[in-house]
């Protein structure tokens, strides 16, 4: 079975200097500003047309991009901002960062028309720090392009229409793809979330009425105002819209960014498309949205489709569309270690259970690592992550408490063995090794 | 109103809250107490510290009380076990890396995080690994720091920021690594900033001279009243076995709010300076020497009664310092119009005495403290006011950002005020009455209205002049607020009557802060040569503290500590004056060269600590108290000495069983003199005339004997920037 890939923000990828504004007029771009501006299509359309879409927040949360536009109070006056979060830092995350390499007028086109549908005056598109040397130099280039061809500025193809963007690159903190410490940084101030109510839609960037929607988010909506929000309803399944990059890495043959079609089924994700597990080990584990979403075991994600309704089922969810795969030699505790290493360095430290409880959890998995665990450390590391998960003000504390939660919860005898073997890990046992 | 209102329940009982209320703000007013760490109710909310999480019937997670608004038919549970649950987790969490050193933390018995771990926390820790350990920063001479102690709930940050209106502090670093800092290592600067030990919840800032010397369940909570500004700063003075070992706030919303100065939290480390007066003395054979009370009293008594004899009683001088208390200052006035002499005053720092008959029946406000944050426009004229009263300067900065009040300043220097300025005229002190006119021609002219006489040579004014007049003229809420430099400015008659015109022009208010903490106590009392107790004329009108001074009496009084140098405008002539006078006795608690180089009594007196009494802020509230400190060696309180005196000289009326009873003789007296606490200027224009004199400059900290001998706020940066610039304006 084959599938059409890149249909949607990978588009213009096979084009040579994709990254062009030519290249991507070539496919189309563009035609949707143009035509929403010329026929004056009122912003209610357009949000009705993306919520039609079934188009979902690619940044993890998985919110209906509509609706959220829709919340903007598009005829407040004053200044009003769309921001893009470009701060891709998601562990195991990496297809904004392709967007904004090959496809970066995509982005500008979709805060174009999410500027349009929300009363935005400015738009600003927050790019990690990390690609300062190629994804930002190649989205400020399609922002200097769009300039000189009239999409972005004043009087926007003499429509009348005003909009103004700008790019801002990030300082390197994981916490600043949050949201509202991403409006915080955006402010000059320390990247620290602030504490909801009052939401961005009415209290955001420099205290006015903000919305922030994902790269991948953005580069997909001029497509669907393109092709129509039926044709890319239906490339998904029910209740996930179109197409998602899926970044897959580990132990595959071919890892890499493949942007498919929502619902495909794992299996046919790690055969097809990723040529199989690499070296022809066994599946082991699958962590299938990025980092912070609940590993699911083999058994679980080989018999799980690839979308929101379907991962959630299957106990874990879509995420970031960060596809983590693990083999049969991949020592469980080790992985958390790794990220509770993570969650320890990147919490802001603002508020209590994060602060401390990162930290304990990583200190509690380095001690059996060491081989100095108890077995009563297994129940604490859940305890803990359960006393960290709902009690802080971002989401940060439960993408640290739900790995630890669902590693415990699918690996326990991993955790087990390594304690009750002075932290000899199990892949190591030597009855294995024989074997 | 009515849809104001919000029904909601907490734990089952219907309450009502207010629209746009926090549900901690609720569940406070109705005894339904929810442990907090962050929250604070005069800063920003925080909801760090994530302690006040309480359960919300329909909220999939417990929510943090200090941050949620409530909403109609909100049922809140305080303690259910979701939401104790919750604050248990959290508890658990601020203790494991808090260090278990509460038996050497000065924060111990009176520690937030201590008093909810009691409640909230666990007996045995879960938390087996390393603790964390932070590096101390040096926060100045006022505030002692244990960093690693710190639960970073912010409220230091806040302080900083919101209160002070600068941010000296901020957070530095993320995760376990985050600490409270200071980007720049140096001296917390600012006037108010003690305040951030009391609001620090734990152990972390602590207050560095009372380091190590006492545990809170050693010692007793009395009341006491500042004697350092004219605000009448609620004071909780903290006394073990007699000694005061601390101050801290009285909450007062309608003076000091839940703030007070770093004057007035240090300043008791001066009521045990070394050079405290121990024992009366008397000048035998050109030294003094110690001696006992019946001597002394008797040798000062007899002495007094010689002077009034030998050279008449106008040949005496009586000077009061203006923070004594308003008994004493009564008393002191008694005892000198007892022996016959009209020289009496308490204006120390005083030269321009032309119009005093001008002088409000008291010198004050002309409304009260609290409703400073409500005006519109203010016109600051001759003060420096961070320095002359702190907690006066805060509620105008509160005006100036929450109100958006528009405050212009005519100052001698240029003065930083952390809140939008919206005019400032810093020009040479001569020149201050001049720019005054300046402004109050522009509030004239923009009127529509001709100039009064006292604005009559008004030379058109410069931008920034009719800048300043249309700040004075905002709103319908104005004040004209005379300061203490614009009182010790050397044609303060002319100044004042311009201000006056100022102020009549704009219908704003004038106002007026006095030098002294209880100038206005002393000015009621009658210490004054031109006016008796109650605003009443004086019976015959003598020398005001200058023209005594100048005129090298015979025989002086001096009371309170005064130190010629420091407490006057007269310091040079006051040397002269008291080295030739056949006789000077000196009431004091301190024995310093100053203050008793050429005395030949020296009676040793309490501090406002060591006495009761009352002092009278610039609203006209009297504030009394008792004595909280055991007396220094053999000092008495003041009014008791001058008790003792007055009875002694045969003077009638004397013989008072308490400070109540002096005072309720001074109340009595003053019925039915229709006193008034109106401030209205209702002098006759002088016309200027070369007024000889210059414009002293009075440092931060060296207000009054006790500030100055308070060792660690003369370490502050304050202080050492003000002693390099002592002198004058130029």
């Amino acid at each position: 079975m084959s599938r059409v890939m890149n249909q949607v923000v990978f588009e213009p990828l096979h084009l040579p200097e994709s990254w062009t504004l030519s290249a991507y007029r070539s496919i189309g771009g563009y035609e949707a500003w143009e035509r929403i501006l010329r026929e004056k299509v009122t912003p209610e359309a357009v949000i009705e047309e993306v919520k039609a879409s079934g188009l979902r927040g690619r940044g993890g949360a998985g919110f209906p991009t509509g609706l959220k536009w829709s919340f903007m109070p598009r005829n407040a006056p004053g200044a009003k901002y769309a921001v893009c979060n470009s701060d891709e830092s998601e562990p195991g995350t990496c297809h904004d960062r392709d967007i904004l390499r090959y496809n970066p007028h995509s982005v500008v086109e979709g805060m174009l028309i999410g500027g349009y549908a929300m009363g935005a005056t400015a738009g600003y598109n927050y790019i990690r720090g990390e690609f300062l040397a190629e994804p930002y130099v190649r989205f400020e280039a399609a922002v200097q392009e769009a300039y000189a061809a009239g999409y972005i500025g004043s009087n926007i193809l003499a429509s009348g229409h005003q909009f103004e963007l700008y790019s801002v690159a990030g300082a390197g903190a994981y916490i600043c793809g949050e949201e509202t410490a991403l409006l915080e940084s955006l402010e000059g101030k320390p990247g620290r979330p602030r504490f909801k109510p009052p939401f961005p839609a009415n209290f955001g960037l420099y205290g006015r009425p903000t919305t922030i929607n994902n790269t991948q988010s953005f580069a997909s909506v001029p497509t669907i105002l393109r092709k129509g929000a039926k044709w890319f309803a239906e490339m998904g399944v029910a209740n996930s819209g179109g197409s998602a990059v899926f970044s897959v890495s580990g132990h595959v043959n071919k890892p890499g960014n493949y942007e498919l079609p929502l619902g495909i089924p794992f299996l046919e994700l790690l055969e097809d498309i990723c040529g199989g597990m690499r070296n022809g080990k066994a599946l082991k584990a699958v962590i299938p949205g990025g980092s912070s979403c609940p590993v699911m075991p083999a058994a679980a994600i080989l018999s799980a489709t690839m979308d929101y309704d379907g991962l959630r089922k299957a106990g874990s969810s879509l995420g970031t569309g960060a596809v983590i795969v693990m083999d049969e030699d991949t020592c469980m505790v080790k992985v958390l270690e790794r990220l509770t290493r993570f969650y320890r360095a990147e919490s802001c430290g603002q508020c209590t259970p994060c602060r401390e409880g990162t930290g304990w959890l990583n200190r509690l998995v380095r001690r059996i690592m060491a081989g100095e665990g108890k077995k009563s450390d297994i129940d604490l590391l859940v305890d803990v992550a359960n006393r960290i998960e709902g009690h802080t003000i971002c989401a940060l504390g439960d993408a640290a408490a739900w790995p630890v939660q669902s590693f415990v919860k699918h690996f326990r005898h991993e955790f087990e063995y390594m304690v009750d073997n002075g932290g000899r890990s199990i892949v190591d046992d030597p009855a294995r090794r024989a074997a | 109103m009515s849809q104001d209102i919000v029904n909601l329940e907490v734990n089952g009982v219907a309450v009502q809250g207010r629209k746009g209320q926090m549900i901690i703000q609720v569940t406070d007013a109705v005894n339904a107490y929810v442990p907090r760490f962050c929250y604070h109710e005069k800063l920003t909310v925080a909801a760090n510290c994530r302690m006040c999480l309480v359960e919300v019937e329909k909220a999939p997670k417990p929510l943090p009380a200090c941050a949620t608004p409530i909403n109609e038919g909100m049922k809140i549970f305080t303690k259910s076990p979701k939401a104790i649950a919750a604050q248990k987790a959290t508890m658990e969490f601020l203790l494991i890396n808090h260090p278990l050193d509460c038996p050497i933390c000065d924060q111990g018995g009176e520690c937030e995080l201590q008093d909810l771990a009691m409640g909230f926390g666990r007996d045995a820790a879960r938390y087996e690994l390393d603790k964390r350990v932070v590096k101390d920063k040096s926060f100045g001479p006022l505030i002692s720091t244990d960093m690693t102690r710190c639960i970073h709930c912010t409220r230091c940050v806040r302080f900083t920021q919101e209160i002070q209106g600068v941010q000296e502090l901020g957070t530095i670093g993320r995760g376990e690594d985050m600490r409270i800092s200071m980007f720049v290592e140096k001296a917390v600067d600012h006037e108010l900033s003690g305040n951030i030990i009391d609001l620090c919840p734990v152990g972390a800032l602590n207050s560095k001279p009372a380091r190590f010397q006492g545990r809170s369940w050693e010692m007793t909570e009395q009341p006491l009243v500042s004697p350092h500004d004219a605000i009448g700063t609620n004071l909780a003075a903290h006394v073990r076995r007699g000694q005061l070992m601390r101050v801290v706030p009285r909450v007062n919303e309608a003076i000091n709010e839940t703030w007070i100065s770093d004057r007035d939290r240090f300043s008791y480390e001066g009521v045990y300076a070394a050079d405290r007066a121990q024992t009366p003395l008397i000048r035998r054979g050109g030294t003094l020497v110690p001696t006992t009370w019946e001597v002394a009293l008797e040798a000062a008594a007899l002495a007094l009664k010689d002077a009034v004899s030998a050279y008449g009683a106008e040949r005496i001088g009586v000077l009061g310092l203006p923070t004594a208390t308003l008994e004493e200052s009564y008393l002191l006035a008694r005892l000198g119009r007892g022996l016959g002499t009209p020289n009496l005053d308490h204006r120390l720092r005083r030269r321009d005495v032309r119009d005093q008959d001008a002088d409000p029946d008291y010198p004050g406000l002309g409304f009260p403290i609290a409703e400073l944050d409500r005006l519109d426009g203010v016109l600051v004229v001759g003060a420096d006011l961070r320095n002359e009263a702190p907690l006066l300067a805060h509620r105008l900065r509160t005006a100036a950002t929450k109100n958006q009040a528009k405050v212009g300043f005519v100052n001698p220097a240029r003065y930083e005020y952390r809140f939008p300025v919206a005019g400032y005229e810093a020009v040479a002190a001569g020149q201050m009455v001049a720019v005054l006119a300046s402004v109050g021609r522009a509030v004239a002219e923009a009127a529509g209205q001709g100039l009064p006489p006292a604005l009559a040579s008004a030379v058109a004014p410069t931008e920034a002049q009719a800048a300043i007049a249309r700040a004075l003229t905002n709103g319908t809420r104005r004040l004209l607020l005379l300061g203490n430099l614009a009182e010790r400015h050397p044609a303060y008659a002319d100044l004042r009557a311009v201000a006056g015109a100022v102020a009549a022009l704009a219908g704003a208010t004038l106002g007026y802060l006095p030098n002294g903490g209880n100038a206005a106590g002393a000015t009621l009392a009658g210490l004054l040569p031109h006016r008796d107790a109650g605003a009443r004329p004086a019976p015959k009108r003598g020398l005001g503290a200058g023209a005594m001074l100048a005129a090298g009496l015979e025989a002086y009084v001096l009371f309170g500590g005064i130190e010629p140098d420091a407490d006057t405008a007269h310091g040079a002539v006051a040397a002269t004056a008291l080295a030739q006078a056949r006789f000077v006795l000196a009431i004091t608690p301190f024995a310093s060269d100053a203050a008793i180089a050429h005395a030949h009594v020296v009676l040793p007196i309490g501090t406002y600590a060591e006495t009761s009494g009352t002092y009278v802020n610039v609203e006209g509230r009297w504030q009394s108290t008792t004595a909280v400190a055991r007396a220094v060696g053999e000092s008495r309180p003041g009014w008791k000495v001058l008790r003792a005196l007055g009875t002694l000289m045969g003077l009638d009326g004397f013989e008072y069983g308490s400070s109540e009873d002096v005072r309720k003789e001074l109340e009595q007296s003053m019925n039915g003199t229709g006193l008034s606490l109106d401030t209205t200027y209702r002098g006759q224009w002088l016309p200027a005339g070369a007024v000889p004199g210059v414009l002293d400059v009075v440092g931060l900290y060296a207000s009054d004997p006790i500030v100055r001998r308070a060792p660690a706020l003369q370490e502050t940066p304050a202080a050492q920037r003000a002693a390099a610039t002592s002198g004058v304006y130029p």
